[in-house]
């Protein structure tokens, strides 16, 4: 019997209050945006974000809550951005959005931060055991695809040290039952032929580093077949998310057909780009309609989430696909 | 349809232009807006102010005379309002057309934020958008007047569709309400159209839909009233000589802020459309000496002969503070003077640019 968890992949927008507070607290330009050193009063902002994210999770029946990531400016490179040994250099684009952040530029030993830690531990103090934490970092393949290396000098050297910090880090993180690698890169700029290795050794080193169920995301697309077999087998993930919203999902149902898949897997189901609520049903469709494409009796858990981040829509509408999962979770078969 | 840019020029050129030779001067649109307007446009939307909506059409009356005679006293030769009215490039026409709703602002990036928003039913003309703006600029305005508006292609993909099946869908039922806002435009005298499509430069692989979408916005639309097409700073090779298909009379292109980078991009194969050439950077705030904006107009002549250029910044203005953009202006026309009275003079060689069709 496949156990159901609705969840998200984290980075919600923030509140529209928050956004107007925040940017006059911390003002427009790209020397205003976080640097992990930020005063009192906007700490305090981000820590009534922080609640209003796990309440609404809370409301909303999620299985898994996440702290939201409301502080992650730079999106999924923010545990760059924030880094001491990081300087940012100039707003490049997030991918193929019209989404910008700014450019990690790592100049010296991506040693120890903490911050996304902190974070979670003020989220675990929210949540008080209600619900269970999830947390959610980038995948050590796509933080080292948008930061730009000045210090290792070496492709292969720098992803390695990518994937230690964020082991890292996973390492000081509070009790949390599932980790979120957030991996778009594997799908926008895969690793080159020959070298998946590299990506699904940098990915196990991060995976390795907490005992909770890891689910490598991936989204914008179905992965390349011969890099979706590497990640079953080597990436030491409980669970590979997959994208059936962007992208053709029939490429998606293939890989799995034909290479088979880990015991547990994440479906992108709700579109996170598109303020379009899907319905209840419509999702639980799509759950079912997947599972009885792949040669699996059944999954030891399916999550079902958003493709990508939620960060793109306007808040109003992220609430509203939140409550969506959770209930698409209890009407599935 | 293909467009002859020859056809339709020289009705902008002034009755007591100077020189024999004719670069014809323009902008792209958008202009600083005044602080004093900024404040208006805060102060209507504060409930315990008795400043209404009244006194902010007052307000946008003034800044579009105050600024449009900006752009006559920098002396160019086709002018604008500088966008007074309008808030945001996608926001202004959605809040105008039926088939659009507003949910909240979505993240750019930082804290910076658009109001994004999403196409929930087929897209309809309702009333006209620019119509009443164009007749108070060109009641105002001596010159010619220039209309800009976004583009369909812009308009779709900077939204969420909630109701098309594709996008492309949605694009084309935009052109054709541009199309319809692009005939009354005319009906009310309009000379000059452009249509501005920033969205293109994020995805240059869509040139056709672009092409496609522009088909059914001149569809109808007398030669004589100019088309151009404004693309924002991008990799031009990509959608380049596509464009020259397009059924427009002159491209807007931002080169400026690359250093000319791309120019031979649009020398191989000859360059059929009128150039409009940005000559000064909008994202500098350092005002270019005349003499600069003249080696940047002589660039422009590299890929086109002078009766084909056309001189303008390469954007909108409207992040600069508004001195440096009059200067900006002022500085951009006495070089187009100061380069047509070289070429009059004969000190300027043009013949290196590729000879015009002329069959």
């Amino acid at each position: 019997m496949t156990e159901r968890v609705a969840t998200t992949p984290g980075l919600y927008p923030l509140p529209d209050w928050a956004k107007e507070t925040l940017s006059d607290l911390k003002g427009h330009q790209k020397g205003d945006l976080l640097s992990g050193d930020e005063g009192a009063e906007i700490t305090e902002a981000y820590d009534e974000v922080r609640a209003e994210y796990v309440d609404e999770q809370l409301e909303a029946g999620l299985d898994r809550v996440v702290e939201g990531q409301g502080r992650w400016d730079d999106m999924i490179a923010h545990p760059l951005t924030i880094h001491d040994n990081v300087e940012t250099g100039g707003i490049v684009r997030y991918y193929d959005n019209n989404n910008f952040y700014r450019d990690p530029r790592v100049i010296g030993e991506l040693d120890f931060s903490g911050d996304v830690a902190a974070d979670l531990e003020a989220a675990a103090d929210v949540l008080a055991g209600d619900a269970p934490l999830q947390a959610v970092l980038p995948g050590p393949y796509s933080l080292a695809d948008l930061a730009s290396d000045e210090h290792y000098g070496d492709e292969a050297e720098f992803l390695a040290a990518v994937a230690e910090f964020l082991a890292g880090e996973v390492d000081a993180f509070p009790d949390h039952e599932t980790l979120f690698l957030l991996e778009p890169s594997l799908i926008e700029s895969p690793p080159a032929e020959g070298t998946e290795e590299r990506a699904t050794d940098a990915i196990r080193t991060v995976a390795d580093a907490t005992d909770a169920e890891v689910v490598v995301h991936t989204y914008w697309g179905a992965l390349e077949e011969k890099l979706y077999a590497h990640l079953v087998d080597e990436a030491g993930a409980d669970a590979l998310g997959l994208d059936l919203v962007a992208g053709d999902r029939d490429d998606t149902v293939y890989n799995v057909q034909e290479y088979g898949s880990t015991d547990s897997l994440a479906l992108g189901l709700v579109d996170g780009q598109n303020t379009l609520v899907e319905e209840p049903e419509t999702i639980a469709d799509r759950v079912e309609w997947f599972e009885s494409q792949v040669p699996v009796d059944s999954f030891e858990t399916t999550y079902l989430s958003s493709n990508a981040e939620l960060f793109h829509l306007p808040s109003n509408k992220s609430t509203e696909k939140l409550v969506a999962l959770a209930e698409a979770a209890e009407v599935v078969e | 349809m293909v467009r002859n840019p020859d056809a339709n020029r020289e009705q902008f050129r002034p009755h007591d232009h100077p020189n024999e030779s004719f670069l014809l001067t323009t902008v792209v649109g958008s202009y600083p807006k005044p602080k004093w307007l900024n404040r208006a446009d805060e102060l209507v939307e504060d409930p315990g102010s008795k400043f209404d909506h009244d006194h902010l059409e007052e307000a946008h009356d003034d800044a579009c005379r105050l600024i449009t005679n900006e752009h006559e006293r920098a002396g160019l030769d086709t002018v604008v309002d500088g966008e007074m009215r309008r808030n945001e490039m996608v926001e202004f026409f959605a809040e105008r057309i039926p088939g659009y709703e507003f949910n909240g602002p979505v993240k750019v990036w930082g804290h910076n934020y658009f109001d994004k928003p999403s196409v929930v039913e087929e897209v309809a003309y309702d009333e006209p958008w620019l119509v009443d703006e164009f007749e108070f600029t060109s009641n105002v305005a001596e010159k010619p007047v220039k209309v800009p508006i976004t583009g369909p292609y812009t308009l779709g993909f900077w939204a969420f569709n909630e109701a098309y099946p594709s996008t492309e869908e949605l694009v084309y039922d935009l052109a054709d309400l541009v199309n319809e806002e692009v005939e009354r435009l005319v009906e009310a005298g309009a000379r000059y159209i452009q249509i501005d499509e920033p969205a293109l430069a994020t995805t240059p692989e869509d040139h056709a839909i672009v092409g496609e979408a522009l088909e059914r916005i001149v569809s109808g639309i007398p030669e004589e009233i100019r088309i151009g097409l404004h693309v924002c700073y991008g990799d031009y090779s990509r959608i380049y000589p596509e464009i020259l298909e397009f059924p427009v009379h002159e491209f807007d292109v931002e080169l400026c802020n690359g250093g000319y980078e791309q120019l031979d991009v649009f020398k191989q194969p000859a360059f059929t459309k009128d150039l409009a050439l940005g000559v000064v950077d909008v994202h500098r705030k350092e005002v270019e000496s005349v003499e600069a904006i003249e080696a940047n107009i002589r660039k422009g002549l590299e890929v086109v002969p002078p009766e084909k250029l056309t001189v303008s910044p390469d954007c909108g203005v409207k992040l600069l503070p508004r001195e440096v953009a009059y200067r900006k202006m002022e500085n951009l026309v006495t070089a187009a003077r100061n380069v047509e009275a070289a070429l009059d003079a004969g000190e300027l060689d043009h013949v290196t640019a590729p000879a015009p069709a002329d069959d």
